[in-house]
């Protein structure tokens, strides 16, 4: 997973190609973190297929916000530089799985 | 054929927590299976002030990784699984996770929790995650500076509105009740009345949130007047109360209209060995108190199901020779003579016909099953099979022409 802010967004998310996938998280959110170590372990299997970002929004707000995210846990995917799906509240890993499936 | 456990645990919240220490504690094979990280609802929330012993300055999170560790400290598994089916009739319960795997119990205590009401207000649905949010510890930071709404006025939503108060600038809360009326306790009342960044709307609902992408507005309704005014606002939480999380449970165990677990008093639910524990169940007061309580007698009652039910499959159910079963109580005379002149005839078969003695008090599931109305009574049984019965007091000679009639071979 590669830890994305507002400094290095616009470079690893949207002016990456092919599929990026976004964990917007925060220390505070315990939904996030539950779901945290599936998240990384999906990234693992799928190295190849996409690219996994996780955005601590402590700090980043004003990127999240632009983004359209504003509540957590958010997993967005991104295509050549478009967000291009999203998955917010309650979903689980195997929701992220199923899209991850589609997009790639 | 995996291992089989004398106590699984649907959730991890605190009353499956509490059910948890116990269970493990009274040296039962226990098990949590719990969706993502244990803590429940309680781990959502910032302040957790009101848990007796843990005083002011508790957090939610905080005191249920106390409870988590607790109860893996006396050996209750803590497994990361949803139950998604459960097979809860017969003597062996099986629940089926999402990952596949199915875990086998004796015992069962359901403690699935509540998760926040929604409204289905125009807008709710679609704003989820852009604006609107049931979790203030989740969600509160992106709102520095940014104006919320608070829907509810019951002791989670101005508790959790005093919370938002620390990153948004204005915190407005719309109350349905008259002016100065709220549904919370005093003492959050009193502050939330005295705290300069709470705004309130009384006699008032919310009609339809509104925006491009992320909340820009509400509309807000007068239960009074019927008027609609639109508020610009970028956030709106709800606080409206829970629903419980039964929708796997439909058919399985008895539900009420709203889908709370029914249960008596020792957390019984429809199903023998099946016991309901937390939010889900009908009861008074939903608090994390009330919950651990909760826990703690459904694994108390889960232990003595299993030592009830063990125990009488061990000794007569399983036995292949004849048996003579006496249902007595220690303080009932007659049933102690009764035991003595049982105990003469059972040494005088020498070995032929057992006595098994079953203390009436402590084995009630048992002696309702067989319908033992009066004590002492004496039932027969060969090779786990009721064949006979003698009710109420009697003398040698029955007891002695009734094992003839009954077991032939002696
Ligand atoms: C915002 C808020 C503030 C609160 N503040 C307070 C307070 O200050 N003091 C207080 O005493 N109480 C408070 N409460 C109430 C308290 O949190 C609940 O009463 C308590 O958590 C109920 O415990 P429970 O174990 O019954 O259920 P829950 O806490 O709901 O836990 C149930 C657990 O079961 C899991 N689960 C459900 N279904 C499955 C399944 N199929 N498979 C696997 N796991 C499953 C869930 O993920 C959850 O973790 C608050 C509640 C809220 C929402």
């Amino acid at each position: 997973m590669i830890e994305v802010n507002k400094d290095n967004f616009e470079q690893e998310v949207l002016k990456a190609d092919g599929l990026v996938v976004v964990d917007f998280w925060s220390e505070k959110c315990e939904p996030c973190k539950a779901l945290m170590p599936s998240v990384h372990e999906l990234a693992e299997k799928n190295a190849g297929r996409a690219k996994f970002c996780s955005l601590n929004i402590a700090g980043n707000k004003r990127l999240a916000i632009s983004q359209k995210v504003l509540g957590l846990p958010t997993i967005a995917f991104y295509k050549n530089g478009e967000k291009v799906a999203e998955l917010t509240k309650d979903f689980t890993i195997e929701d992220v799985e199923a899209k991850l499936n589609d997009l790639a | 054929m995996s291992d089989i456990y004398d106590l699984v645990i649907l959730g991890g919240g605190p009353a499956g927590l509490a059910a948890g220490i116990y269970g493990a504690r009274s040296r039962l094979k226990t098990a949590i299976l719990q969706k993502g990280k244990p803590g429940g609802q309680a781990a959502t929330t910032s302040d957790l002030e009101n848990y007796p012993g843990f005083s002011r300055g508790t957090t939610g999170p905080e005191l249920m990784g106390h409870m988590a560790k607790h109860a893996e400290s006396f050996g209750a598994e803590i497994i990361q699984e949803e139950v998604v089916d459960l097979e809860l009739n017969g003597d062996i319960k099986t629940l089926k996770g999402r990952s596949g795997k199915e875990y086998r119990a004796k015992t069962v205590i359901l403690a699935p929790g509540a998760e926040p009401r929604t409204l289905d207000i125009k807008g709710e649905k679609a704003f989820r995650g852009k604006g609107v949010s049931y979790c203030a510890t989740c969600d509160a930071d992106f709102f520095e500076e940014l104006d919320v709404v608070v829907v509810g006025n019951g002791d989670a939503a101005v508790e959790e509105a005093m919370y938002l108060t620390k990153f948004a600038e204005t915190v407005t809360i719309i109350v349905i009740h008259d002016e100065g009326i709220l549904d919370c306790n005093k003492a959050s009342a009193e502050l939330a009345f005295a705290n300069p960044k709470i705004k309130w709307v009384w006699n008032s609902v919310l009609h339809e949130i509104k925006g491009d992408g992320l909340v820009e507005s509400v509309l807000i309704k007068n239960i009074k007047t019927g008027e609609i005014s639109e508020m610009q606002t970028n956030g709106v939480f709800f606080f409206v109360g829970t629903v419980p999380k039964t929708e796997i449970l439909k058919g399985k165990v008895e539900l009420n209209e709203q889908g709370y677990i029914i249960t008596n008093d020792v957390m019984e639910t429809s199903v023998p060995g099946v016991y309901a524990a937390g939010d889900a169940r009908v009861k008074y007061l939903r608090q994390v108190i009330t919950a651990a309580s909760d826990g703690a007698i459904a694994a108390v009652a889960a232990e003595k199901y299993l030592a009830e039910e063990e125990g009488f499959k061990e000794r007569v159910l399983n036995v292949k020779e004849p048996l003579m079963v006496a249902f007595w109580a220690p303080q009932n005379e007659d049933s102690i003579g009764a035991v003595s002149t049982l105990e003469k005839i059972a040494s005088n078969k020498e070995g032929k016909v057992k006595l098994v003695k079953i203390d009436t008090y402590r084995n009630q599931r048992v002696a309702q099953r067989y319908d033992v109305k009066i004590i002492p009574s004496v039932l027969f049984f060969q090779n786990g099979q009721l064949l006979d019965r003698i009710s109420g007091v009697f003398n040698e000679i029955d007891i002695i022409e009734k094992i003839a009639n009954v077991f032939s071979e002696t």
